[in-house]
C-alpha cells in the first residue's frame, strides 16, 4: 500500500489490510470441537464451550460495511482526481499539480 | 425526564437533522442551512443542559434498548464527555452560523449534501465522546472520518488529492484502532469501557494487551496528527474550504486527544501506562518534537491557512505533552488546551475565511495595512486569537500553557519547560509576521500618491457581512472571557474530569 505508485493499487492494499483484520476477528472467535451458536429446542444444558463466540462475527458485519464505504469514498475521490489530472500515477500527479 | 436520555439525545438530534436535510433540501435547497442550524443549536442547548446536570448530579448512563452493560451498548455523559460535547456542539453551532453566506458562495450546487455531511460528521464526533463501548467508538470514528474526507474533498482544485491522502492515512489509523481493540477484546472478553477497565488489572501482563494498547495509541496518534504522523494535516487543512476547515481544525484532532485520554487514563491506569509500559513518555517526546517542528514549519509558510495548519501540528503537540506528562496538573493543562485551541483555531480559520471571501487570497506576503482600515473587526479578532496562541495573559492560551509549564517543573522535566517557552517565542515570530504586515507597516506608501477620492475609496469599510462577523467575534471574545474565568472553569469543571485513579 505504501510502495505502490498507482493510487488505485493503494486502495487495493488498504482493502487487503482491512480484510485481514476482519479475518483476524473471525478466526479468533473459532474454537475446537465447537458448533455454531444456535440453541435448539432440544438442548437442555447450555455449555458455552460447545459454541463458538458469535460476537466477533456481528462486529465484523459492521466492519465490512465500514470498509465498503471507505472503498466507495476512495473511488469517488479517485474519479475526481482522474477527471482533473488525467492520471492516477503518483509521480505524474505530483508533477501535474505544480 | 429528558435528563435520563441526554447521552443518546445529543447524537440523535444531529443524526436526525443530517437525515432531514436531504429530505427537505431537494425541494428547497435553502432549508438545508436552517435545518443544520436548528439541529446544531438544539444539540448545543442539550449539551449545555447536560453539562449543568452532570456537574451537579454526577454521570448519566443510558443503556440502549434496555440491555444492561456489559452486554448492551452504553452511552455515558460524564464530566469529560459532557465537556467535549459542549465544545463540539458549541463551536459547530457558531461555524454553521458563519456558513450562511459562505457555503452558497463556495459550493453553490452542493449546499444540501454539504450540510448533510457536516451534520453526519458532528454525529460521529459527539458519538465518539459519548459512547461507553470500544467497538461503538470505532463505528462513530469511521462515521466522523468518512464525513470529514468528503468535506475536505470539496475545496480548491488540489483538495481531492489531499483528501485521498487523508483517507489512506485515516483508514490506516482506524484499522490500527480496530486491530488494537481486537487484541484487548480477545484477552479480556469485553468491549464495555467500564468492564474492560475492571478486567485489565488481571490480564495487564499479557503481551497481547500491550500490543493492543500500542496499536490503539498508534492509530489514534494518526487521527490526531501527532508528530511524526501528521503528514495528512497541512494539505487537508489548506485545501479544504473555509467552513470545512473551521469545523475540522478545531474538532477533528481534539477528538483524537479525547480518545487518547479516555484510553490511557480511564480504561488503562495511569500507573500502567507510565511505568509498566512507558508509552506516555514516548508520547511526550514525540509531542515535544511536534511542537518544535510545527512551529518552525509555520514560520516558513507564506499562506495563512497553511501556516495555521502547521501551527495545529504544534498545538496538538501541547495537548500530547499534557497527556504524556501523566499527572493531574498536566492533564488539566491538556484539557484546557483542548478547549482553548478549539476556540483559537476556529476564530483564526474563520478570519482566514473572511480574508478569502473579501480579498480573494490568504497569502501573507500580500497583506498590507489597508486591511486594518477595511476589515477592522476581523483583524481585531485575528490579533486576539494570535495573542492567545502566543500565550499572552489574560487570554485563554496563557493558562493552558501555564498548567503545562508548572506540571513539567513539578516533574523536573526542564527540557519540556524550555521547549514550551521556546515554542511560545516561535509562535510570536509567526503571528507577529502577520500582525506586522497589517498594523505596523509604515503609513507612507504608494497609496498616498493617489487622488484624494480614490484614497478614500481604498479605506472604505469592506468588512464581511454580519452573519460571518458575529461568530468570529464571539469566538475571539470567548478567549478573553475564558481566560478571565479560568480559575472558575478549572475548579468547577476540569477538576471533576481528572480520573480518580491519579
Amino acid at each position: 500500500m505504501l510502495v505502490k505508485k498507482n493510487l488505485l493499487k493503494k486502495v487495493i492494499g488498504l482493502n487487503i489490510f482491512q480484510s485481514a483484520i476482519i479475518l483476524f476477528f473471525v478466526a479468533s472467535a473459532s474454537k475446537r470441537n465447537a458448533t455454531i451458536p444456535v440453541i435448539e429446542a432440544t438442548t437442555k444444558i447450555i455449555d458455552s464451550s460447545q459454541y463458538i463466540n458469535p460476537l466477533p462475527h456481528t462486529l465484523m458485519l459492521t466492519a465490512i460495511v465500514v470498509s465498503v464505504s471507505t472503498t466507495g469514498v476512495a473511488f469517488a475521490l479517485l474519479i475526481a482526481i482522474y477527471r482533473r489530472y488525467k492520471t492516477l500515477d503518483e509521480e505524474l500527479l505530483l508533477k501535474r499539480m505544480q | 425526564m429528558i435528563q435520563a436520555h441526554l447521552p443518546l439525545l445529543i447524537p440523535l438530534t444531529l443524526l436526525f437533522s443530517a437525515l432531514l436535510i436531504p429530505l427537505f433540501g431537494t425541494k428547497v435547497p435553502r432549508s438545508a442551512y436552517f435545518l443544520a442550524l436548528s439541529g446544531s443549536f438544539l444539540a448545543f442547548l442539550l449539551s449545555l443542559y447536560g453539562l449543568v446536570r452532570v456537574t451537579t448530579d454526577g454521570a448519566i448512563s443510558y443503556n440502549i434498548g434496555g440491555w444492561t452493560p456489559p452486554i448492551g451498548i452504553e452511552f455515558i455523559l460524564d464530566p469529560l464527555s459532557s465537556f467535549m460535547t459542549l465544545i463540539v456542539t458549541g463551536i459547530s453551532f457558531l461555524v454553521i452560523i458563519y456558513a450562511y453566506r459562505v457555503v452558497p458562495e463556495e459550493h453553490p450546487q452542493k449546499q444540501v449534501p454539504y450540510f448533510s455531511i457536516v451534520m453526519l460528521m458532528l454525529t460521529g464526533f459527539s458519538g465518539i465522546v459519548l459512547t461507553g463501548d470500544l467497538f461503538n467508538l470505532y463505528v462513530f470514528l469511521e462515521i466522523a472520518s468518512l464525513a470529514s474526507y468528503a468535506i475536505v474533498a470539496v475545496g480548491d482544485k488540489r483538495s481531492p488529492v489531499a483528501s485521498f491522502r487523508y483517507l489512506m492515512l485515516g483508514s490506516i489509523g482506524s484499522s490500527f484502532y480496530l486491530l488494537g481493540i481486537g487484541f484487548i477484546y480477545f484477552m479480556g472478553g469485553s468491549l464495555n469501557m467500564k468492564d474492560v477497565s475492571q478486567i485489565l488489572p488481571f490480564i495487564s501482563g499479557e503481551p497481547a494487551v500491550i500490543a493492543g494498547l500500542i496499536l490503539v495509541v498508534t492509530g489514534i496518534a494518526l487521527k490526531m496528527a501527532l508528530f511524526p504522523l501528521h503528514f495528512w494535516l497541512p494539505d487537508a487543512y489548506s485545501s479544504a474550504s473555509s467552513v470545512s476547515v473551521a469545523l475540522l481544525a478545531p474538532l477533528g484532532t481534539k477528538i483524537g486527544a479525547y480518545i487518547l485520554i479516555r484510553f490511557l487514563y480511564f480504561i488503562f491506569e495511569p500507573e500502567y501506562v507510565t511505568t509498566t509500559v512507558p508509552i506516555t513518555s514516548i508520547i511526550s517526546w514525540l509531542s515535544v518534537a511536534g511542537i518544535i517542528y510545527g512551529s518552525i514549519m509555520a514560520i516558513a509558510q507564506d499562506d495563512l491557512k497553511r501556516m495555521l495548519a502547521y501551527s495545529s501540528v504544534a498545538q496538538v503537540g501541547y495537548i500530547g505533552l499534557g497527556i504524556g506528562l501523566a499527572n493531574p496538573l498536566a492533564l488539566t493543562g491538556a484539557l484546557l488546551h483542548v478547549m482553548n485551541h478549539s476556540l483559537m483555531k476556529a476564530a483564526l480559520f474563520l478570519v482566514a475565511g473572511n480574508l478569502q471571501i473579501r480579498i480573494g487570497h490568504s497569502n501573507i506576503q500580500k497583506f498590507n495595512k489597508r486591511l486594518r482600515h477595511t476589515m477592522p473587526w476581523s483583524m481585531a479578532a485575528f490579533s486576539l486569537g494570535a495573542l492567545s496562541m502566543i500565550g499572552v495573559p489574560p487570554t485563554a492560551g496563557f493558562f493552558s500553557k501555564w498548567y503545562l509549564v508548572v506540571s513539567a517543573v513539578g516533574e523536573s522535566q526542564w527540557f519540556f519547560v524550555l521547549v514550551i517557552l521556546l515554542s511560545s517565542l516561535l509562535n510570536a515570530v509567526y503571528f507577529f509576521r502577520v500582525i506586522e504586515k497589517i498594523y505596523l507597516s509604515p503609513s507612507k506608501d504608494s497609496l498616498t500618491d493617489l487622488p484624494e477620492e480614490e484614497e478614500e475609496n481604498k479605506y472604505a469599510q469592506n468588512e464581511v457581512s454580519f452573519s460571518m462577523l458575529t461568530p468570529t467575534l464571539i469566538l475571539s471574545s470567548c478567549l478573553l472571557v475564558i481566560g478571565i474565568l479560568n480559575y472558575f472553569i478549572v475548579n468547577n469543571l476540569i477538576d471533576l474530569m481528572i480520573p480518580s485513579s491519579f
